[in-house]
């Protein structure tokens, strides 16, 4: 039977969603009983929101000084020592999961799985490859030790109301002070994270200057949307690079993206392409976007763009 | 006495099919087909690559030495790397041999023991396999910081301050020296090559090495067994006006 040790990830007093859905895909391994492990420098109400997730046998707090930020270099010894009695370490694909993981692996001599999108058995995952363009098979020999990080998009949230034994261990063991957190500046409050917004409005070439890529943005704050760009925007100096949407810049899957004036270069495809909804405006009918759109129509974005902020309007009131 | 050594940035680098390249499973599952594919160093380490240079530019280290774990028609894109301006290039030539992220990571601890880098500089994730492990396994099995997802580095003789691109932000860390730092999109934008630059290169010193005589043997314990395309997405409907675009959304309860 496996044993999978989820760890979470929160952010002081609050588990992060992205916790309950990795907690899902360790539910997927038939049989398998799931503890979760939670970092914290004590005091803290997150152990008792994982014990509620459906599907956790247990929840395992450690409770350390240095756990006040989440830094990989002190959580991964951390997490290496309650691995070592377990046959599957999951966290999810996000900045955190991905950024610690293979710290733990390599403590634990184990291999690590990333973005594993489907769980086939105890021994055989899916991940996706070049950027999501293949979709592999891997697996690895039975009793094999496995770290992985799993991709949230691909898993639904575990339920509430579950009621798991919550152990709380004070840690005394020394970890290392090379590293130092200094501050963490969020991104904006007023517009969405572009990683994990419900909906994204990116501008492409089209557009043809910062100053009129500011109608992206209008239309983003009436959809309560992130924003984002095409390379081909990034580069000719539209949008900043953190915008950028595509294989060399941030993969998403939102529920709603709509692309304005982006003709859809592979690399820009590769990046929106497990999005659940692809509408695409652009005044060439020809344009490559058109063949994965979900909602096409060709014309010019700046009255279409407008038209259908007023529409939007007219149906809030 | 103790003998001044150089500041030394050792940059990790791979090779991958260009990012522009329509990748093609093969019809049979057995992979991605790779025959004749322009292939290029990874986008995340040309920008680590350039980010060394730079800290070499402002006077904060002394030498720019390139690595790749890579078999021997690789070497192209170290002369790459070179030509971009670093000054020397080690070549771990694999044949054949296949190695996972925790066995380049333990490659690249040789070298780094060799080489003795206060600052090593690699992408964050190659753009072939993803993966998004090997900076992070090298710092553990070194037992020295990580900083990850870059997209600034300030030094000073001692630490590196260096700002993460993180899901809820930008995060800052001080980490001491030597540290691991792998590359995000912001930290930089890579030069252009000039052609003196490539023609100079091909002068530049290149090691080569044995990877049997590293003593890191390989060790493949994830197999892909099977390589698909991705679920296609469907052509959907073209709309003829913004009103029907706007009822098309609200009939799917996207606005």
């Amino acid at each position: 039977m496996s044993q999978v040790l989820v760890v979470a990830e929160h952010a002081g007093n609050k588990l992060n969603a992205s916790t309950a859905k990795t907690v899902k895909a360790a539910t997927t391994l038939a049989g398998a009983e799931v503890v979760v492990a939670v970092f914290t420098p004590g005091g803290s109400p997150v152990a008792a929101q994982a014990a509620q997730l459906t599907g956790v046998t247990r929840v395992l707090e450690v409770t350390h000084a240095s756990n006040e930020h989440q830094l990989a270099a002190t959580l991964a010894p951390q997490v290496a020592e309650v691995g070592k009695s377990f046959t599957h370490l999951f966290a999810p694909s996000t900045t955190f999961g991905k950024d610690l993981m293979p710290r733990v692996a390599a403590l634990l001599d184990a291999p690590q799985i990333s973005d594993v999108m489907s769980i086939e058995s105890e021994t055989r995952f899916r991940r996706p490859i070049y950027a999501g363009n293949a979709i592999t098979t891997v697996e690895v020999a039975a009793g094999t030790k496995i770290v992985a990080t799993i991709r949230t998009a691909s898993f639904e949230a575990a339920a509430g109301g579950g009621n798991a034994k919550v152990e709380t261990v004070a840690s005394n063991a020394t970890l290392p002070s090379h590293s130092r957190f200094v501050s963490l500046a969020a991104a904006s409050a007023d517009r969405p994270d572009l990683q994990s917004a419900s909906k994204v409005i990116s501008g492409g070439r089209a557009l043809a200057s910062a100053d009129a890529f500011k109608i992206i943005y209008g239309l983003a704050d009436k959809l309560g949307a992130a924003v984002g760009a095409s390379r081909a925007a990034v580069d000719a100096g539209y949008a900043p690079n953190d915008m950028q949407v595509g294989q060399t810049g941030k993969i998403i899957a939102p529920e709603l993206y709509i692309a304005i004036g982006i003709s859809g270069a592979i690399q820009h495809l590769t990046g929106i392409k497990d999005a659940r909804t692809i509408v695409a405006i652009n005044k060439d009918s020809e344009a490559p976007i058109f063949e994965v759109a979900d909602i096409g129509i060709v014309g010019d974005l700046f009255t279409i763009v407008p038209e259908l902020e007023k529409l939007i309007d007219a149906s809030k009131r | 006495m103790e003998t001044s050594q150089p500041r030394r940035i050792l940059v990790a680098i791979k090779r991958v099919v260009d990012y522009n390249v329509r990748i093609r499973v093969k019809p049979d599952g057995t992979g991605v087909m790779l025959d004749g594919v322009k292939l290029s160093i990874n986008p995340f380490d040309q920008i680590a690559v350039e980010e060394a240079l730079r800290i070499k530019e402002r006077g904060r280290a002394d030498e720019v030495v390139i690595a790749t774990v890579a078999p021997a028609d690789a070497q192209a894109t170290l002369r790459n790397a070179l030509a971009m301006g670093a000054q020397r290039a080690l070549h771990v030539v694999t044949d054949g041999a296949h190695l996972e992220p925790l066995g380049v990571a333990r490659v690249l601890l040789k070298l780094v023991e060799k080489e003795k880098p206060f600052l090593v500089i690699l992408g964050k994730q190659a753009i072939d396999d993803d993966n998004n492990q090997t900076g992070q396994m090298l710092a553990a099995l070194w037992d020295r910081p990580q900083a990850t997802f870059a997209s600034k580095i300030e030094l000073t003789d001692s630490a590196a301050r260096v700002t993460r691109e993180v899901d809820a932000g930008l995060e800052t860390l001080e980490v001491d020296l030597p540290a691991v730092v792998t590359t995000d999109l912001r930290l930089n934008e890579p030069r252009f090559v000039k052609l003196p630059e490539i023609m100079k290169a091909k002068s530049k010193p290149l090691e080569t090495i044995a990877l049997a005589s590293l003593g890191v043997p390989p060790d493949v314990r994830v197999k892909v067994t099977k390589t698909e395309p991705p679920a296609g997405r469907q052509r959907g409907i073209m709309v003829k006006d913004t009103a029907a675009l706007f009822a098309e959304l609200q009939k799917r309860g996207l606005v």
